[in-house]
């Protein structure tokens, strides 16, 4: 079994004196794609920005380690460059920055913190193009402003792209597949299936399981009021669609 | 947010260009009467025409009240204790070629980054370079003259060119038109002129670097450029001062004329001392610049990139006379620490289906407080006139503030006229969706505000876009809070 990639320990955390996280424990090593699932408010997205390091949270307890290294101790472009990619449920738009401009520099600090030169502008070029067609996004994106005027589905795919061109050790998708339909779905999966292989691992955040049967998750979680309440393989994600949520919530109500 | 403090850390690399030159100025005692201007034009051996006009303009500006209509606030100006001409002295003679000009001089632009020698000709620059009242060095002269072209300090135009002078030196600008332009008709020292001749596409784009060296020293310059019919002329002016804990004055005018099917495009990059982060010190800066689209079918266009100064006081404006003459105005302006800018542009519609563009850019941080104030006035005669108008402010932190005054004066009902504004701030979620993806957070407020402001950095000749773009970056770093 590989050594962990990432490793969550007792992860508590509160946003504005409220606790949101209540000790989140959870591993997941390279190779692996884990679904972290969930009812609305149960601490899905906090977990995620989290991870990224998104200001506004404290964290109250635990530890997360990322590689080996402390991640909480990191700045947030430290931990992108250290390979922890966020795809956003909501991309934010910047006028006037060019996407191409944003996913070069952002592919360029990962270089260098790899030590590697910067990339030949014609490189990146050929190689992003190549990876537009698989994410099928119009090549007219790219001189446009990062998201600005984007559709919802262009900007998910978007994220993906950037994605497959960070190639990122660790991403970590926040509800990408939200508002999303049948067919950017299918899309959207077949870009994340590109990115799997045994030195890299997903961590998918969603709310429900249509998304899974295009990216097939070798563990599936379950989180509810701040607590990994249930894990399991697919067959969890299942029967969640059966039967949704509440059978879970009780029983952790019970536990508690 | 939590990365506040760690940015605010990050802040004031601290102005660049903050070094005094050590050299022997010659310099006339501070103070103002008309013994003073009648020394200057004398010092310059000025014809009569000349020094008849600076006298009345003298005469007229010793009634005249400084305005204090501006949303600027700073402490009272006294103006009998400024100096009204420094000039750096000679060794033996003028200078006749670089060899002959002060090393230390040199430095300071070569700090600057001005091109002069080979530099200059591989940018395919031209520097007529103004060092406090006194041009000591112009490059290029003989290649311009090749395509008929005249680009050269204010002073020798007196006297090489007095007939253009005579017909157009105050004719945009009248020595009646606000209490700093008036002032600076009596007391202007020097700066550059430019004429090109009818059909002539100058081969160059044109710049001028300005910089206030020594102490108490007001500049006063003056610019006028020509553009006679069928003509097209790229000016560029960039602007720098040491710092120094005292304001000092600087009040130029420039004057712009456009004769029929002629261009004029002028930017400026103006980076004079901004002051301190408490607000000591810093340049004021009072300017009169105006263009006449004076024939058919001409065309004004101004950029400015407003990252210095301590105040900005400053509405580049096109009188569009001409029929289907145009006037732009493309502008960014910062306001950080203590900064306070009041700019904008007018635009005076006159000419048949003439045209206006106006997008503003306003960035404000720390304390500083950015307004734009701009005028569109579509007389009777402008039958079809068009303009567009479009404010954009920035706001880095809370402290700041942006203010907005667009005048409108339609006296003509065929006239369109459309107003756009907006303000913003950089979003917690701009930047750390920046920072997800690798980029330090000064990077990521640097990638924003360009981005920001990309319309008018398109506007700047290629060269300079890249120079404005820098300049912007070390005026905000780390300005977010």
């Amino acid at each position: 079994m590989n050594a962990p990639l990432l490793q969550i320990d007792d992860l508590r955390v509160s946003v504005a004196g409220t606790a949101v996280l209540h000790g989140v424990s959870l591993t997941v090593r390279a190779g692996e794609v884990h679904a972290i699932m969930g009812p609305n408010g149960s601490g899905k997205s906090t977990l995620a920005h989290v991870l990224a390091g998104r200001p506004g949270y404290t964290i109250t307890g635990g530890a997360v380690r990322f590689d080996g290294t402390d991640l909480l101790a990191m700045a947030p472009e430290e931990r992108a460059r250290a390979g922890l990619f966020l795809g956003f449920q909501y991309p934010v738009e910047i006028a006037g920055v060019n996407n191409a401009y944003l996913l070069k520099a952002a592919l360029n600090a990962r270089r260098r913190q790899r030590g590697e030169a910067e990339i030949d502008a014609f490189d990146f070029l050929n190689m992003v193009r190549a990876k537009m067609r698989v994410m099928q996004i119009d090549e007219a994106l790219l001189t446009r402003g990062v998201n600005e005027g984007f559709s919802g589905g262009e900007k998910k795919r978007n994220e993906i792209l950037q994605m497959l061109v960070l190639e990122p050790r660790l991403a970590v998708l926040d509800e990408t597949d939200s508002g999303l339909d049948i067919d950017a779905l299918k899309v959207v999966g077949r870009g994340i299936n590109t990115l799997r292989s045994p030195d890299r691992a997903v961590a998918l955040v969603t709310h429900y399981q249509r998304l899974l049967d295009h990216v097939v998750p070798d563990q599936v979680h379950v989180l509810a009021r701040g607590r990994i309440v249930r894990s399991g393989d697919r067959e969890l994600a299942l029967e969640l669609e059966r039967r949704g949520y509440d059978w879970l919530l009780e029983a952790a109500a019970a536990v508690a | 947010m939590s990365g506040n403090t760690e940015l605010s850390a990050l802040f004031d690399r601290g102005y660049e260009h903050g070094f005094v030159t050590d050299i022997e100025s010659d310099t006339i005692a501070a103070g103002l009467d008309e013994s003073v201007v009648r020394l200057i034009s004398a010092r310059k051996r000025e014809p009569k025409f000349l020094l008849d006009w600076r006298l009345r303009a003298f005469a007229h500006w010793r009634q005249m009240r400084e305005p204090h209509w501006a949303h600027l606030h700073y402490p009272p100006i006294d103006y009998q204790a400024i100096s009204y001409f420094s000039a750096p002295k000679p060794r033996g003679d003028a200078p006749k070629s670089l060899a002959d000009v002060d090393p230390k001089l040199l430095e300071t632009y070569a700090k600057l980054g001005v091109p002069l020698h080979e530099r200059a000709r591989l940018a395919g620059v031209a520097v007529d370079a103004v060092f406090d009242s006194v041009s000591v060095a112009t490059t290029f002269k003989s290649r311009l003259a090749e395509a008929g072209v005249v680009f050269c300090p204010f002073s020798e135009a007196v006297h090489s060119h007095p007939e253009l002078l005579e017909q157009y030196l105050g004719s945009v600008v009248p020595y009646t038109d606000n209490f700093y332009a008036t002032l600076n008709c009596a007391v202007f020292s020097d700066g550059s002129f430019v004429y090109v001749p009818p059909g002539v596409r100058c081969p160059m784009e044109l710049s001028t670097y300005f910089r206030i060296n020594a102490a108490n020293t007001g500049q006063f310059e003056r610019t006028l450029i020509i553009a006679d019919a069928g003509s097209h002329v790229s000016y560029l002016e960039g602007c720098t001062a040491p710092m120094r804990d005292e304001n000092q004055l600087h009040a130029a005018v420039v004057e712009l004329v456009a004769l029929d099917d002629a261009q004029i495009k002028y930017s400026t990059v103006q980076n004079w001392y901004p002051g301190d982060a408490e607000g000591r010190g810093g340049i004021f800066n009072f300017v009169t610049k105006r263009g006449e689209c004076r024939g058919r079918n001409s065309r004004i266009s101004w950029t400015q990139v407003e990252t210095g100064s301590a105040i900005t006081w400053k509405y580049p404006g096109c009188v569009l006379r001409g029929e289907n003459s145009v006037g732009e105005f493309y502008s960014v302006a910062t306001a950080n620490n203590h900064q306070q800018a009041d700019t904008g542009t007018k635009m005076i519609h006159i000419g048949a289906n003439s045209r206006s563009t106006i997008v503003s850019k306003g960035i404000s941080a720390g304390h500083g407080q950015n307004t734009y104030r701009g005028l569109v006035k579509i007389m009777p005669s402008a039958h079809g006139a068009r303009n567009f108008t479009r404010c954009d402010s920035l706001l880095l932190g809370s402290q700041c503030g942006a203010h907005t005054f667009p005048y409108l004066e339609s006296r003509n009902a065929l006239a369109t006229v459309e107003h756009e504004a907006s303000t913003s701030r950089i979003s917690e979620d701009q930047l750390f969706y920046c920072q997800q993806r690798g980029l330090g957070p000064e990077d990521a407020v640097n990638m924003i505000v360009s981005g920001f402001c990309r319309e008018v950095f398109k506007e700047l000749p290629m060269e300079f876009a890249v120079e404005a773009q820098n300049l912007l970056a070390v005026t905000l770093e780390g300005a977010v809070g």
